[in-house]
């Protein structure tokens, strides 16, 4: 309960911005809030709560699972890179074969969301490949 | 005389039964002994005469129930409320895809040393405060029972 208590703030701003299948559970003193933001800014949002509760996340005592719910329709992402080329690869997994690069800020065509971490993708070029999808940015419409 | 008789019995009968009924607070620590073996957090108990309102988070429907049955069978209780919500049991990854899925978080960021142990992410070396919170992120969805961060912010 103490730690329902420690980032009462962070589940109540996710109450407050409609946080999807919100779940908190507590379970040997780690505090697990997970669920479906409808914004990626809504997830900055709790993760600037998260920051300003816990200073660079050190105290290693909550696991703050809130993905952005992606709309179906979604058939475009733009690459989000620092600065680079974004490698495609062969199957979803850094050990495997790169087959091509999107250039940074360039978008390309969603294939399908394989996983929450990658993601199949097609260039302008016809290259199809997997990339991280921390890198991509769904392109609304 | 016969009725003020009546109204004695009655008068007597009410203290009576005053006397011998558990108290609010006594059947609260009843109850709160009687359900602290079923498996559950966050337990909280009320209760307001002989009524009482069970709340917390059970791992499934059978451990709400039970603990509503075992609410019930304390003495002076007259119904029971429950409003304790099932929550489904937190999925830990496997220490294998873990490590896979770790691994491929922190390619990008050259000074961070990420290890897996037990569903335990470890995370040593340096980073910068932006890439801190991308890299939070980015651990925080591959299901890891909890992140210790000793990262150095640059």
């Amino acid at each position: 309960m103490a730690l329902q208590d420690k980032y009462k703030q962070l589940i109540d701003t996710a109450t407050a911005n409609g946080v999807a299948d919100l779940q908190v559970r507590e379970q040997d003193g780690v505090l697990y809030i997970d669920g479906t933001a409808s914004s990626g800014a809504i997830k900055d949002q709790l993760w600037d709560v998260y920051n300003a509760i816990d200073p660079n996340f050190t105290s290693g005592d909550l696991i703050l699972n809130v993905n952005v719910a992606i709309d179906a329709a979604v058939t475009k992402v733009k690459v989000v890179t620092q600065s680079s080329n974004l490698n495609i690869r062969k199957g979803p997994g850094t050990d495997q074969p790169i087959v091509g690069k999107a250039a940074h800020h360039e978008i390309i065509t969603l294939v399908n969301r394989s996983n929450e971490q990658w993601w199949l993708v097609r260039t302008n070029d016809n290259e199809e490949g997997y990339c991280y999808a921390q890198y991509l940015e769904p392109v609304e419409g | 005389m016969n009725f003020f008789k009546s109204v004695m019995m009655l008068l007597l009968a009410t203290v009576m039964l005053y006397s011998c009924k558990p108290k609010d607070n006594d059947i609260k620590t009843e109850v709160e002994k009687k359900i602290a073996t079923v498996e559950m957090t966050a337990t909280t108990v009320d209760v307001k005469d002989g009524v009482v309102t069970v709340g917390g988070q059970a791992k499934d429907d059978a451990a709400k129930t039970l603990a509503e049955s075992s609410a019930k069978e304390v003495k002076g209780v007259k119904s029971v409320v429950n409003n304790i919500t099932v929550v489904a049991p937190i999925v830990i990854a496997t220490d294998d895809v873990l490590t896979q899925s770790v691994k491929d978080a922190v390619k990008d960021y050259p000074t961070v040393v990420a290890t897996v142990n037990a569903g335990v992410i470890n995370l040593t070396g340096s980073i910068t405060k932006d890439g801190l919170q991308k890299l939070m992120m980015a651990l925080s969805s591959l299901k890891p029972k909890k992140i210790d961060n000793k990262l150095t912010v640059k």
